[in-house]
């Protein structure tokens, strides 16, 4: 297979599921400002979503102060942001454009309809209720995409390529919610099991659709350190690192032995998955939790990077 | 004015009897609806062109026509019989033009014309290419003006393209109209692929295994005729390759894959010679590949079409094809020519200048519809203005006759009624023989009176059907 080829149809991955990713920061932000104050204290919700989303400083750029318009216009429907839902399925659709040969119908039909469908939102939806049910779309769209992907195509090399950009840029979304609302999980804090830490653990959980796993996994009250085990080092949970990981190494092992040659992207993926099997999450709270997911954040960069040199260029 | 479904007369000609009496049954609003569903069904595949210097419209749908154009088999006949000597003496023209230059000697076609010409490319002199083939794949743009006589309006030899629109167009009749299908017999067009790739594997460099690689080379997504390069390459089953994943090493050209550099044999290029390599033709060019064409000589990879093919279908030299054919073949060319003033001749420019509002000028390198004048159709001040141009830069214009196009029945707002249409078919030349698929894009002017069929000008398409039999 091209290179390119494989270029696109893994960052035709990653940005269907960053789109998915910033709908649902923004949907749990909107539920979270909805909220009476003293539910969820007076920190800036919308400050915290771009935050999450990992581009303030390009927002602080552009704008001075982080509110609901601003907030939604950047991440949902700025041209000028790189990374908002709208250029999101632009350059999916680019690099769909670019790979039409390496994908199904379905899948095709997914992407395009999607970004024909977007146009019609122009610029944003009128309400707020026009915008809920345009987040529910992003999401329905993505799902929709992973799911033609799952269910049509050949189980070959393309496949795993999409694959593998779908898990990386999970892990990194999901590390990176951990990271922004770390302090949250510290079980030091005095204020723990208080309303507000209710609602932002929930919110958490929510925005990466744990809440009812949680529940059935631990059957407790939302607890932090809980929250922190499911997101890492649970394998069962769909977007935990953990779970990532362990699709990220058998992905680039079927790759390997269809290619019959292992390299460094191999190596770093078995290394990371180890390390994250052989962690226990007391022990993380212990040395520290902000120090345990910038390493693993850096890891992960390390990860893309690798696959980028063996395969993708 | 003659229409292909009533002749020149009004009565329905045989070919068309059937769908005569079918347009007569259906509903208008069934009609109209199919038409809409088609519309529907190309915005979802995504079958769109850009048109360019129209940055609002940059994917846009070629407006298609539901009712079919039918050439009955005798027509095809005489069709494929002068299609075949057409590309036959093309492709050697081309190899002569190259290399012994007879028909230079001889007088036939003025040496300023090819040396002096542009699309001329010196670093092809004396270069072999496999089996004597430059033009691997040919549009011929064919009109018809009566019941008899077809005529060769434009012979693309360089990167023709239109084929995708003549699969889809019939994969989207099938589905949408089996009835009427259940009427005829219409020869099938969907080998079309098959048939490119037996071709351009026969052209394969003698040094390429049995199974040699072929890819497609596209400019990239915002070409106007990506969605067509994509579609054949997954028809052919080929990579579809940009230059940034082809590389030269040693005169053998490699494309970049996950498994490491990979050896590629031909190439179906869809980008024009001066875009295929910086060191040797344009040098701001990030389309092509650096040194494809040193690989290109050293005989290691085949292009289709050759470089420097342009020196066939020019609109200048367009007007010699009758000599030409004569020259090669010794034939009398089965296909007219549109009689042609070359403006570069003083006593046709004066003709020119005098009858302009009679005539069509037309750039010499021209294509698309872009740069060209239609006397009838023009005021005093356009009239005027191709005037100047034509006097202060006469090498660059031919003038033809405004020619009656045949008409078709088409679906149009007021409902159904006749426009001007042409005929793309599609020759394949390989080494072991030329193939012509039954069929080719029809293209149809739908403004009323407009004889500008051209996608980019408002034109649309219609699916071509051949008759078995």
């Amino acid at each position: 297979m091209l290179s390119r080829t494989a270029d696109n149809l893994y960052w035709l991955a990653r940005y269907v599921e960053r789109a998915e990713y910033l709908a649902r920061i923004l949907d749990t932000t909107y539920r979270l400002t909805a909220l009476p104050l003293t539910y969820v204290g007076t920190s800036n919700e919308w400050e915290s979503a771009v935050a999450t989303a990992g581009c303030a400083s390009a927002f602080f750029a552009a704008n001075s102060e982080a509110n609901e318009e601003t907030v939604t216009e950047f991440l949902a429907f700025s041209t000028d942001n790189p990374s908002s839902i709208r250029n999101c399925f632009e350059t999916a659709r680019v690099n769909a454009r670019s790979v039409r040969t390496a994908l199904t119908i379905e899948m095709w039909d997914t992407i395009n309809g999607a970004w024909l469908e977007l146009q019609k939102w122009g610029n944003g939806p009128r309400s707020r209720e026009e915008f809920a049910r345009f987040l529910r779309w992003v999401q329905e769209s993505s799902l929709r995409f992973d799911g033609s992907a799952y269910r049509t195509m050949l189980r070959n090399d393309a496949y795993w390529f999409s694959r593998l950009g779908v898990f990386i840029e999970r892990a990194d979304n999901t590390a990176r919610i951990l990271d922004v609302k770390y302090h949250l999980l510290l079980p030091a804090d005095e204020r723990v099991g208080g309303p507000l830490d209710y609602f932002q653990w929930a919110a958490i959980l929510r925005s990466v659709s744990a809440l009812t796993a949680y529940h059935w996994v631990y059957r407790e009250n939302v607890k932090p350190w809980l929250v922190g085990d499911l997101l890492m080092l649970r394998d069962e949970m769909p977007r935990s690192l953990a779970s990532c990981y362990e699709n990220l190494v058998q992905n680039l092992d079927r790759l390997g032995s269809a290619y019959g040659r292992q390299g460094n992207a191999q190596r770093q993926a078995r290394a990371v998955r180890a390390r994250l099997q052989n962690s226990r999450i007391e022990e993380i709270f212990q040395t520290g939790l902000h120090e345990f997911i910038d390493d693993f954040v850096e890891d992960n960069n390390q990860l893309g990077t690798a696959i980028a040199q063996q395969y993708l260029m | 004015m003659f229409d292909e479904m009533r002749g020149s007369e009004g009565t329905v000609r045989p070919a068309y009897a059937e769908l005569s009496h079918w347009l007569g049954e259906v509903p208008p609003d069934v009609l109209d609806f199919r038409r809409r569903e088609a519309e529907h069904f190309f915005r979802r595949i995504g079958i769109t062109f850009a048109v360019y210097g129209d940055p609002e419209a940059q994917e846009r749908l070629i407006p298609f026509d539901v009712i079919p154009r039918i050439l009955a088999a005798s027509e095809w006949q005489i069709l494929h019989r002068g299609l075949e000597q057409r590309v036959k003496a093309i492709n050697a023209y081309i190899k002569d033009v190259y290399g012994r230059r007879e028909i230079l000697r001889a007088g036939i076609v003025p040496e300023d014309l090819v040396f002096q010409n542009p699309v001329f490319r010196p670093e092809m002199n004396g270069q072999k290419v496999p089996h004597d083939i430059y033009v691997h794949v040919a549009g011929i743009d064919i009109v018809r003006v009566d019941a008899e006589d077809f005529y060769v309006l434009e012979d693309n030899a360089r990167t023709p393209s239109g084929v995708s629109y003549m699969l889809e167009n019939r994969e989207i009749m099938l589905r949408l109209f089996p009835e009427l299908f259940s009427r005829y017999r219409v020869a099938p067009v969907e080998n079309y692929p098959d048939e490119l790739l037996a071709t351009l594997k026969s052209i394969a460099p003698p040094t390429a295994s049995a199974e040699p690689t072929v890819v497609l080379l596209t400019p990239g997504v915002y070409n106007s005729a990506y969605y067509e390069h994509s579609f054949l390459a997954d028809k052919l089953g080929v990579e579809l390759v940009e230059g940034r994943d082809l590389v030269a090493k040693s005169d053998i050209i490699y494309m970049r894959t996950t498994e490491g550099f990979k050896r590629v044999d031909v190439i179906y290029r869809r980008v024009d010679d001066d875009f295929l390599d910086p060191l040797v033709f344009r040098p701001d060019s990030s389309l092509g590949v650096p040194g494809l064409m040193s690989a290109y000589q050293a005989g290691n990879v085949t292009l289709a079409n050759a470089v420097g093919t342009g020196i066939a279908d020019d609109k200048a030299v367009y007007s010699y094809m009758p000599d030409i054919v004569k020259f090669y073949l010794g034939e009398e060319p089965l296909l007219k020519n549109v009689p042609t003033w070359r403006c570069r001749e003083s006593e046709h420019l004066s003709y020119v200048l005098d009858n302009i509002e009679d005539l069509v000028v037309k750039e010499v390198h021209g294509s698309g519809g872009y740069g060209m004048l239609i006397g009838p159709k023009a005021d005093k001040n356009l009239l005027a203005a191709f005037r100047a141009k034509l006097k202060s830069d006469p090498k660059n214009f031919i003038a033809q006759p405004t020619l009656a196009l045949s008409t078709c029945p088409t679906c149009v707002e007021e409902g159904i009624a006749p426009r001007h249409v042409d005929l793309r078919p599609f020759v394949l030349s390989g080494r072991d023989r030329i193939r012509i698929v039954p069929g080719g894009l029809t293209r149809v002017a739908l403004k009323k009176g407009s004889l500008v069929v051209n996608s980019s000008q408002g034109g649309g398409t219609k699916d071509t059907w051949v008759l078995d039999g």
